[in-house]
């Protein structure tokens, strides 16, 4: 992850309400934290488990807790966030649905952005036979970190089957927002979910 | 603007004396005290930029530099401590203290008891990590300075650093809680007592009176010392250094064949030539005390909830004395009190002694989060 602003953050910085609680998963230098903190005023903590990005977030003054994701989040209480953000770290995760219900106990809401692998220049790269590589996922095959891409419309069926209400969802390709055929000609998603309410677990 | 690190270079140690009782955690009352400190570097006007320094079980004032025509006489942090080092001289006015109950000059079990005329030995009250952060802050009272910009320590200068953080939280901007526990498990204890039990059964110990008898329990000083040896390292560490390798094959005898015996040896009897029995089992009784939940009923989230600083939390993976688990139960309590804290678990192989050494990470994190702390 880069250090510049990435496409997300303003979107995400436009669903934190100001001098909100948030918890940053992944949150690589801290620069999104950094981002919140002088945008809505937002406090808490990144979580990380590179020694780059712990030592780049210290240096960014975002509070950062060293640890893996993939093990939970133990050792935050029930509702103690109003948001917890997985900015384009998802598909990057082993337990996906281990993370996502982590999410959603420890915070109100989640914040969830991922590259969309139903872009269409991904589309025609399978077409033509090979895996592809594009500017929101720009790893080959063999050099990923990336073992859980998935699509917009995967994502939705998740959502569904996890019992999990969609807020917002906002689709862009290079910074702009992208309303017909999201699926299709958007390269980056980004969720405002949180549990659904009628919807016991 | 940071300068190539170098030593502090030659320090004199300092001492304060004390008239003011002092009252303790255990009921008792010093009457009066005195304290051995060092300083590095240079108080600013506005008195903001102090950082105290806390020692663990057998170091003392002398933190970092060299004392003058003594050889090998390096201080015990010297790798962080300097201009241009991750606690950097240059900015900041570093404070080494010697601990009350030590062995390095400030008033202990071998100071003399001006009662009795004679050294104090096992009437030397038993002192707490809560009753040396008391005295600390009378120090920083006479050295004028009404808030630390940090206190920081590894294992039980840790734990020194989180009481600052509990007891005078208006004194104290930033607390860096390394290699430590919020107590010692079970585990802990037992090496302690192991240690003490070695030191009390030794014949020449005379239930702490030993100055009087022209003797040195160092049979069990030395024992005492090899025990906690083995804690600080990891096994994996102790593997690579020493194996099963033998100094000179298998002689079918009790002398150090193998080399972790003769290492064992060498650092119990070096350790035995400088340090006091008395000390020792003070000091380790302050380890097995500190117990900042105990008071709230075993919440230590509800015991951290006076303290308002900036925490800087660090553990090593291999540490299995003082593990990262026990870290993180810090970080836990404080993240429930919606404290700013940082934790770093630094990749490092030497266990519980990795505080100590200069691991690149550890040394980088310490440094870029000194550099933005605000006081």
């Amino acid at each position: 992850m880069t250090s510049s602003m990435r496409a997300d953050f303003s979107t995400i910085a436009g669903w934190i309400a100001p001098a909100s609680r948030v918890l940053d998963l992944g949150c690589g230098d801290g620069s999104l934290l950094a981002h919140l903190r002088e945008s809505c005023g937002a406090t808490g903590y990144g979580i990380e488990i590179d020694d780059a990005g712990v030592l780049a977030s210290i240096g960014n003054g975002v509070s950062v807790l060293q640890s893996d994701l993939e093990s939970g989040l133990a050792g935050f209480d029930d509702q103690s966030f109003d948001s917890v953000i997985l900015s384009q770290t998802l598909q990057a995760m082993r337990r996906i649905e281990l993370i996502v219900s982590e999410m959603l106990r420890v915070g109100r809401e989640a914040i969830v952005s991922f590259p969309n692998f139903g872009h269409w220049s991904h589309r025609t790269q399978v077409m033509r036979g090979r895996m592809p590589v594009s500017p929101s996922i720009p790893y080959q095959w063999y050099d990923t970190p990336n073992i859980h891409l998935c699509t917009v419309a995967d994502f939705d069926a998740l959502c569904v089957e996890q019992g999990i209400h969609v807020l917002e969802r906002v689709v862009l390709h290079e910074t702009r927002r992208v309303r017909v055929l999201p699926n299709l000609l958007g390269s980056l998603a980004i969720y405002r979910i949180r549990r659904d309410q009628r919807t016991p677990g | 603007m940071t300068s190539t690190p170098a030593s502090v270079g030659i320090v004199v140690a300092q001492r304060a004396a004390f008239l003011q009782p002092l009252a303790l955690a255990s009921g008792a009352t010093l009457p009066s005290f005195e304290l051995m400190y060092e300083t590095y570097g240079t108080l600013n006007a506005d008195r903001s930029n102090a950082i105290l320094v806390c020692h663990a079980l057998n170091a003392s004032h002398h933190v970092a530099g060299v004392y003058a025509n003594t050889a090998e006489s390096e201080g015990w942090w010297d790798n962080m401590i300097g201009p241009g080092k991750p606690v950097d001289t240059d900015r900041f006015f570093v404070i080494g203290v010697n601990n009350l109950g030590s062995c390095f000059g400030s008033t202990g079990p071998a100071s003399i008891n001006a009662l009795s005329g004679k050294p104090w030995g096992s009437d030397f009250p038993i002192v707490t990590v809560e009753d040396w952060v008391d005295a600390q802050a009378r120090l920083a009272d006479r050295l004028g300075i009404r808030r630390f910009a940090a206190v920081m320590g590894g294992s039980l200068g840790g734990m020194q650093a989180l009481s600052w953080s509990i007891r005078y939280p208006e004194r104290i901007a930033n607390a860096l809680v390394i290699a430590a526990a919020p107590n010692l498990s079970a585990q802990n204890i037992a090496f302690n007592e192991v240690a003490r039990a070695a030191i009390m059964t030794d014949p020449d110990f005379h239930d702490g009176h030993f100055y009087d008898h022209g003797v040195k329990p160092v049979r069990g000083l030395r024992v005492a010392r090899m025990i906690g040896h083995i804690t600080y390292i990891s096994d994996e560490q102790m593997a690579e250094k020493f194996g099963r390798q033998l100094r000179d094959g298998l002689n079918f005898s009790f002398a150090p064949e193998f080399e972790i015996e003769s290492y064992l040896r060498y650092q119990g009897e070096k350790f035995a030539e400088y340090f006091d029995a008395n000390t020792y089992l003070r000091i380790t009784k302050a380890l097995d005390y500190f117990d900042p939940g105990l008071a709230t009923g075993g919440d230590l989230a509800h015991a951290l909830a006076p303290a308002t600083c900036r925490f800087l939390v660090i553990s090593f993976t291999t540490d299995w004395r003082f593990s990262p688990a026990r870290s993180r139960e810090i970080v836990k309590a404080l993240v429930d009190n919606r404290r700013d804290v940082s934790y770093a678990e630094i990749v490092a192989p030497h266990g519980h002694d990795a505080f100590l050494l200069d691991t690149p990470q550890y040394h980088a994190i310490v440094r870029t989060y000194l550099a933005r702390a605000p006081r």
